[in-house]
């Protein structure tokens, strides 16, 4: 279409080749939703209290970079459910089931840190295996369902989000070495089941955050590099395709549910296990029969990093980030609430974002574009080469 | 008998709300959209049902007059809400999947933002009752008197009625045809001129209509015409789809369904009533999970030679073979 003798062509075709690639369009779609989002939030802010809507806008967007080390600290455990639901969901099952995984690896992980006597380096390493064995447990039992009996996998996840959350409240509540009934909360957890911390001061940020992103960057390679990474995403293109392959189908489901529940799992250690800025105190998790958040966070975090594990780390930072500017937002009267509405509009938009851009840009093309050509297409042949 | 008598009368109002909304999830199922939201479209009928039972509480409207506006709103809502899914999952050929679980992270997050903002609560908290003691004359009726006419809410019997609407409308219409035809294979349907699109807007809005009041009834006949944002309908609409699973995308399979459920739920919620059970000495909390554990084996057991219509969750595009 264009005019080969151009000498812009060969400019404008590399930049081309950048802005077709898969990265760049699922960056392009997650910014357009975040940007559609924010958006929405504004406008929200407008309607409720328009006087310190600029002020509160502010504090979502940029709230977040006074309390970097706060931001890192809640990234932790959505960063591990996010990559709990993007890598099932790159083998196309979707595993809404992440907040009961989580609750699961958090009480693994409380158990061990309560109930075990271990020596002080090894206490905390041993609590998050637990925890990852819990999650693990969680994500097995919908796996086996869905390869072998043909369940939804969506279903079977969601029942177990309560399953787990009635069976660890009540397991909490029964054993007195780890609840606390004057609180009603869990104790502290011994020092020595601690992560430890990474001294930023007046923050919680510990050693999890590198461990997870270090996760993160293990799975990228166990996706790209390895057979099983291989399989998981072909099976994920095309079910029957790469059974006819040979790869085996069944296993790979209840693999790839089993690794999701342990990083899942992982995250709930983290976030139990952290230390608190307060010294002589921790994390305490409440039973009061609430499913975890940070589950359905982790779900936020997976679509926007577009099921990328590169792009989960970045996109729980981001969520993270604006999370703590919404915590922010009550300076000027607002709820942090406003920031779940905001989410949850990013993860609606991002669900056809690319469908959206695709048609923006054919648009942009068709349009704009074919103006551009007829406006200076002096010679016919041009014109013929339409 | 009496223990008869009570956990009937209690599970009624537990099972209508579940069969609504697995019957709202039925037809755009049947119509080809996975409706994961309903549990989001539940919340939001119930959060303008309440709303306007808030606003016309003071009025000396009589209760169930307020009742049957009240649906009139939250299926109002419910439609209103679905399209939202409607047109991602139609019009874009979005993952239903995904948008379904946003719309259901949006609602939660909104009604806690409205409420703490207008009434400085996690939701709406009304003090009117639907509650009927018994029905004049159809009470009288010996055994089924008892059964479903004393100590109920008229949701019950309005449930009743949508379930023969909905299986009429589903069986022996022209429409029900053509929705079935849509979510068994659209290409098909497209070629005799039936157009897809519009079918699947009409079922996903039927499904809206059906949540919303069956989330109004779920607050009316559960938590006493309270909306909160934090418990919001407890699963319903997950374990909604869950009884429509089982029920096999039949209307009649699922009202039985919705009965097994509602009577674990009831049964769970009223172990300390029942000597038999309370005696036993088992933690509590073990019958409160026991909706989803019978849930996981029912559909362990039934998934295998599963109904489901073919074409659910595969977005229509007209160009694809």
């Amino acid at each position: 279409m264009q005019n080969r003798n151009d000498p812009n062509s060969k400019f404008s075709f590399s930049i081309q080749s950048i802005t077709h690639s898969k990265g760049f369009s699922a960056l392009g779609a997650a910014l357009m939703a975040i940007i559609l989002g924010l958006i929405f939030g504004f406008i929200v802010m407008l309607v409720s209290a328009p006087d310190n809507a600029i002020s509160g806008f502010s504090y979502v967007v940029f709230g977040g970079l006074s309390r970097i080390g706060d931001v890192f600290y809640f990234a932790t455990p959505i960063l591990m459910t996010g990559l709990a639901v993007g890598f099932a969901f790159k083998m196309g099952l979707f595993n809404i089931g992440a907040s009961g995984q989580y609750t699961m690896g958090m009480y693994f992980a409380l158990y061990v840190s309560f109930m075990w006597d271990l020596p002080g380096g090894v206490h905390w390493i041993a609590a998050i295996v637990a925890g990852a064995l819990g999650g693990m447990l969680f994500g097995l039992i919908p796996g086996i369902f869905k390869a072998l009996l043909n369940v939804n996998e969506v279903i079977t996840s969601i029942m177990f989000n309560y399953i787990g959350m009635y069976l660890v409240d009540m397991l909490i509540q029964g054993n007195a070495i780890m609840y606390s009934s004057t609180t009603t909360r869990t104790r502290y957890i011994p020092i020595d089941a601690q992560i430890p911390s990474l001294g930023i001061a007046g923050s919680n940020v510990n050693l999890g955050i590198i461990l997870a992103v270090l996760i993160g960057i293990i799975l990228f390679i166990v996706l790209q590099k390895t057979t099983f990474g291989y399989e998981l995403k072909a099976t994920g293109f095309n079910k029957y395709a790469s059974d006819y392959a040979g790869m085996q189908g069944k296993r790979n489901i209840i693999l790839t549910m089993a690794i999701a529940g342990g990083l899942a799992g992982i995250g709930g250690a983290f976030a139990i296990l952290a230390p608190s800025a307060i010294p002589g105190s921790s994390m305490t998790y409440e039973p009061i029969n609430i499913i975890a958040a940070n589950g359905f966070n982790g779900i936020a975090v997976a679509l926007l990093g577009h099921s990328h594990p590169i792009g989960i780390i970045f996109s729980s930072i981001f969520i993270s980030h604006i999370q703590r500017g919404g915590t922010l937002t009550s300076l000027v009267g607002y709820k942090p609430e406003i920031i779940d509405v905001v989410i949850a509009v990013i993860i609606y938009f991002s669900a056809f974002a690319i469908i959206m851009n695709n048609a923006l840009a054919k648009f942009v093309k068709t349009r704009l574009l074919k103006k551009n050509v007829v406006s200076d297409a002096s010679d016919p042949d041009i014109k013929e080469a339409e | 008998m009496d223990t008869v008598y009570y956990l009937v009368q209690n599970m009624l109002p537990v099972a209508i709300p579940l069969l609504l909304v697995a019957l709202g999830g039925m037809f755009s199922e049947r119509s080809g959209i996975v409706n994961i939201a309903l549990e989001g479209i539940m919340l939001f009928g119930a959060f303008f049902g309440a709303l306007f039972v808030l606003i016309v509480q003071g009025s000396s409207m009589n209760p169930q007059t307020i009742l049957i506006l009240g649906m009139v709103i939250a299926a109002l809502s419910g439609w209103i809400y679905s399209l939202l899914l409607s047109f991602a999952s139609v019009t874009m050929k979005a993952n239903q999947v995904i948008v379904g679980t946003a719309l259901n992270m949006l609602i939660p997050a909104v009604i806690l933002l409205f409420s703490k903002m207008t009434f400085n609560s996690d939701g709406i908290t009304t003090n009117i009752s639907f509650y009927i003691r018994e029905i004049p004359i159809l009470s009288k009726i010996p055994v089924l008197g008892e059964l479903f006419f004393q100590r109920t809410y008229l949701t019950v019997l309005i449930g009743f009625v949508f379930l023969i609407v909905s299986t009429v409308v589903l069986y022996k219409t022209k429409f029900g045809l053509r929705l079935r035809a849509c979510g068994e294979h659209p290409h098909a349907a497209d070629s005799v001129g039936i157009n897809v699109y519009f079918m699947r807007y009409a079922g996903v809005s039927l499904s809206g209509i059906l949540a919303g009041i069956g989330g109004f009834f779920y607050a009316v006949g559960i938590t006493d015409g309270n909306v909160s944002g934090h418990s919001g309908v407890a699963g319903f609409g997950f374990l909604a789809l869950a009884v429509m699973i089982f029920g096999q995308w039949k209307p009649i399979r699922i009202l039985f369904a919705a009965m097994f459920f509602a009577f674990l739920r009831t049964l769970a919620y009223s172990v300390s009533l029942i000597p038999f059970l309370y005696n036993l000495g088992i933690n509590q909390t073990y019958y409160k999970m026991l909706p989803y554990l019978a849930t996981m084996v029912v559909l362990g057991f039934t998934s295998k030679k599963s109904r489901a219509p073919k074409a659910e969750g595969i977005p229509y595009d007209k160009s694809q073979r």
